[in-house]
């Protein structure tokens, strides 16, 4: 990122634009839970509900699969967890 | 070889050369609402739409907050974007001045100066322009049609030059010389392309393979680096004010600065003043002149930024000076010019006594003979130990 | 598309936005952006959307994206639209671009309104999404017009002498249909499908588009992290918040419970309703009641639906 914390005036761009389209992924939210969710893969049917739910896109997927969770990012809301109609995710503290 | 262009000698309005200036800068998008006395800038562009004389995207939007927003919006997306309004319409769309100005977008405005409502009023002062005088824009005041006419022009590229990236507000006065018939020289619509040529904007939110983020919360780390950013942006404009009306003459014999000065090298006394009652008070210098007083006047082009330390050596040797204020700022240390005009004298001439009159507000007419009184009170006051009454009221009923 | 499809393909945002834990607009945003086959420019009127997906230096925006100020999202969308109008008429710019503008409840119902009738009306080619939570939540959970009668909000709290919001919720989307507009539709996240097709219409409108998203959200509601998505579901089975379209001024509904609940299944998951169900505040249940059951009426009698 071009924008580091403390740079003065002179080094930033002006009119306070943002030019690195998507770049919140440099800031993790992984910080903010007290939970994670944990995926049980036996009882998973790879439906995606979780990954169409998630508020911070954090459920992470190889091919047609589910394969867990974007642990930088996931804030242990769990939406996920809730919502999953097989219950193959559950929630535990961190 | 002369650059000079050819030029077509012509009787209109103030609005209607306003209107024509757009016509002939034909900007990508207009987005206007209608307010007394800017209304038939708008009208007149928008016959030019329906007649397909521009290629301008004009939107006829629902009030001026939305004028401005739109405008914002439209510049942000790399258009040449104008409006035109006034008065409250210029109080309503307050803040997004603010944030047209902060994320440096070349907008440019004509405001048709008039009263702030309450009472309500349609006719001439400079409360509307003075109220928006921290807002960050470039603001241009004109004399006549001419001066209108030249300064929208030369707006386009003041406020396009890469030093500047400012929005600019061309003022001129509501009624009297918006309404006003006079001759005014014309440049051809080829000459204006030219003069302004084509707008290569810093960023634009229609840039796909360059996506922007416009208008982000910063915060206590941030905003004051954005807000230096502008403060040093403004300290470039005088320049550059300077550097397009020199290239502005060269084209037309018109030249242009921040201030014009008459009369002031061997002045004992002058008045300073914006807009039309220059050419009123022009008419007094000669007068006084022809009685012996060593008469003298400063008619300021570029109000904001502040031209302040041109402006002081200009006035510097003077005895008295009296700076005409169309606005009042209720601060009870008077107007807003005069505010200005004070402090800068105070840093490099502190002998000239400024003498502040408030004059005109709500279109109350101002004569000859009553700035010719400023005169002869100036004079009184030179010869004073010290200003007895810095702020003084003319023109209005005891 | 179908929603595995959906949940495969990038989202237009990125992750590491500041919105709450289980914060319903994200999957919002995320599924409506989705609906866009073309480079979009977004606008977003201040609010938790906003605020929370652009902490400079940070954007969670992949497209182009510009916030003004509050009231005014959809006069800064139709300058947008105007600049792409003219540029593509001056034939400077030969590439398509989807135009959105997201405002909360805050921003479309209330200050935002104006410029939004505006901008239906002048026709621009543009999606609005009002992602409804129900209050002025960002700047603290003050309610707005579109609070539901009856919830504790910041400036309407339930006290000795009054039980919360007394007035009864503006219905915004019969307000926007009621423009003559070629789409508009009410939807809400349990139904992600519902959403993307939706959204796909309005982006398919050659002119204003609007829809009108529930998002329910923990933090102003009181309800727990983790039934964010449930509880919009809940309020399509209570029918305080009806699925419907209407399109070129035809009505239609798109989900009916099998069974219609009683509305207090709604409002006991929310702690902003808990004074409610205090015994003096029983009429006011009744009260709710019959107003879902009015206003439920008049969207099944407008959409043609038999009884």
């Amino acid at each position: 990122m071009t924008v580091e914390p403390g740079d003065g005036y002179r080094d930033i761009p002006e009119g306070g634009l943002v030019k690195e389209a998507g770049n919140s992924r440099e800031y993790k939210t992984g910080g903010w839970r007290t939970e994670r969710p944990v995926l049980d893969e036996d009882r998973c049917t790879d439906c995606f509900l979780c990954a169409v739910y998630c508020p911070d896109y954090s459920v992470e997927h190889r091919d047609e699969e589910v394969v867990g969770f974007d642990l930088e990012y996931c804030k242990g809301c769990g939406i996920c967890a809730n919502e999953c109609p097989v219950d193959a995710i559950s929630m535990e503290q961190e | 070889m002369s650059t000079e262009v050819e030029e077509k000698r012509v009787a209109k309005t103030g609005n209607e050369i306003v209107g024509e200036a757009m016509r002939q800068i034909n900007p990508d998008t207009v987005c206007a609402y209608p307010i007394t006395p800017q209304t038939d800038i708008v009208q007149n562009f928008s016959q030019y739409v329906a007649d397909g004389e521009v290629d301008t995207e004009f939107v006829t939007v629902e009030s001026e907050h939305s004028a401005m927003s739109a405008c914002v919006g439209a510049a942000a997306s790399g258009a040449r974007a104008m409006t035109a309004t006034a008065a409250n319409g210029l109080a309503l769309m307050w803040e997004v001045l603010y944030i047209a100005s902060s994320t440096r977008l070349p907008i440019v405005m004509p405001v048709v100066n008039r009263a702030l409502s309450a009472p309500i009023n349609i006719h001439c002062d400079h409360s509307d322009a003075m109220g928006a005088r921290d807002s960050g824009w470039i603001q241009l005041y004109g004399e006549n049609a001419q001066e209108v006419y030249d300064n929208t022009i030369q707006a386009v590229r003041i406020a396009e030059h890469e030093d500047v990236r400012l929005p600019v507000m061309v003022n001129l006065d509501g009624f009297i010389i918006s309404h006003a018939v006079e001759n005014v020289n014309m440049m051809s619509d080829e000459a204006v392309q030219n003069f302004i040529g084509e707008y290569e904007p810093e960023f634009s939110l229609l840039n796909s393979e360059d996506p922007v983020t416009v208008g982000p919360l910063a915060l206590q780390d941030f905003y004051f680096e954005f807000k230096k950013q502008q403060a040093d942006a403004a300290e470039n404009v005088a320049d550059v004010v300077q550097e397009v009306g020199r290239e502005y003459g060269e084209r037309t014999g018109r030249s242009y600065g921040l201030f014009e000065e008459y009369r002031l090298d061997d002045a004992e006394v002058a008045v300073v003043a914006l807009g039309s009652t220059t050419g009123t008070a022009r008419h007094s210098v000669d007068k006084l002149r022809s009685e012996g007083v060593k008469a003298g006047l400063l008619k300021l082009r570029l109000f904001r930024p502040f031209p302040a330390r041109e402006i002081a050596e200009a006035l510097s040797g003077l005895e008295a000076v009296g700076v005409l204020d169309r606005a009042d700022t209720f601060s009870t240390t008077g107007g807003p010019l005069f505010a200005d005009i004070k402090s800068a004298l105070y840093d490099v001439d502190p002998s000239v006594k400024p003498v502040n009159y408030i004059y005109g507000l709500g279109g109350r007419d101002i004569d000859e003979e009553e700035i010719a009184s400023v005169y002869r009170e100036l004079l009184e006051a030179a010869d004073a130990d010290r200003v007895e009454s810095p702020v003084n009221y003319i023109g209005v009923r005891e | 598309m179908n929603l595995k499809d959906y949940a495969r393909k990038e989202p237009r945002l990125s992750p590491g936005h500041r919105l709450c834990a289980g914060c319903a607009a994200s999957t919002v945003a995320r599924l409506i952006m989705s609906a866009s086959e073309n480079p979009a420019v977004v606008g977003c009127a201040t609010g938790c959307l906003e605020v929370s997906t652009t902490i400079y230096p940070y954007t969670s925006w992949k497209d182009s994206f510009i916030h003004n100020a509050f009231e005014n999202v959809a006069a800064t969308i139709s300058g947008v639209e105007a600049a792409y109008r003219s540029f593509r008429r001056q034939g400077k710019l030969d590439e398509d671009f989807d135009f959105i503008a997201f405002g909360g409840d805050g921003g479309t119902y209330d200050i935002g309104f104006q410029s939004l009738s505006g901008a239906i009306e002048r026709g621009h080619d543009m999606v609005y999404v009002c992602y409804d939570n129900g209050a002025y939540m960002n700047t603290g959970i003050q309610r707005s017009s579109a609070t539901p009668k009856g919830a504790s909000t910041t400036t309407s709290p339930a006290g000795n002498e009054i039980p919360g919001k007394e007035q009864k919720r503006k219905e915004i989307t019969d307000i926007v249909a009621a423009h003559g507009i070629e789409y508009a539709a009410q939807t809400a996240p349990w139904r992600p499908q519902d959403i993307i097709k939706k959204a796909e219409k309005a982006f398919a409108v050659q002119g204003p588009a609007f829809l009108n998203v529930l998002a329910p959200c923990p933090r102003g509601w009181r309800s727990e992290n983790d039934k964010s998505i449930e509880i919009s579901r809940v309020a399509a089975d209570t029918c305080f918040w009806p699925l419907f379209e209407v399109e070129e001024g035809e009505w239609k509904l798109n989900y009916q419970p099998r069974e219609k609940k009683p509305v207090t299944d709604w409002l006991e998951m929310q702690g902003r309703f808990d004074h409610l169900f205090q015994d003096e505040n029983e009429h006011l249940l009744e009260d709710i009641q019959e107003q879902v059951d009015e206003r439920w009426q008049m969207i099944k009698n407008r959409c043609g639906v038999e009884e």
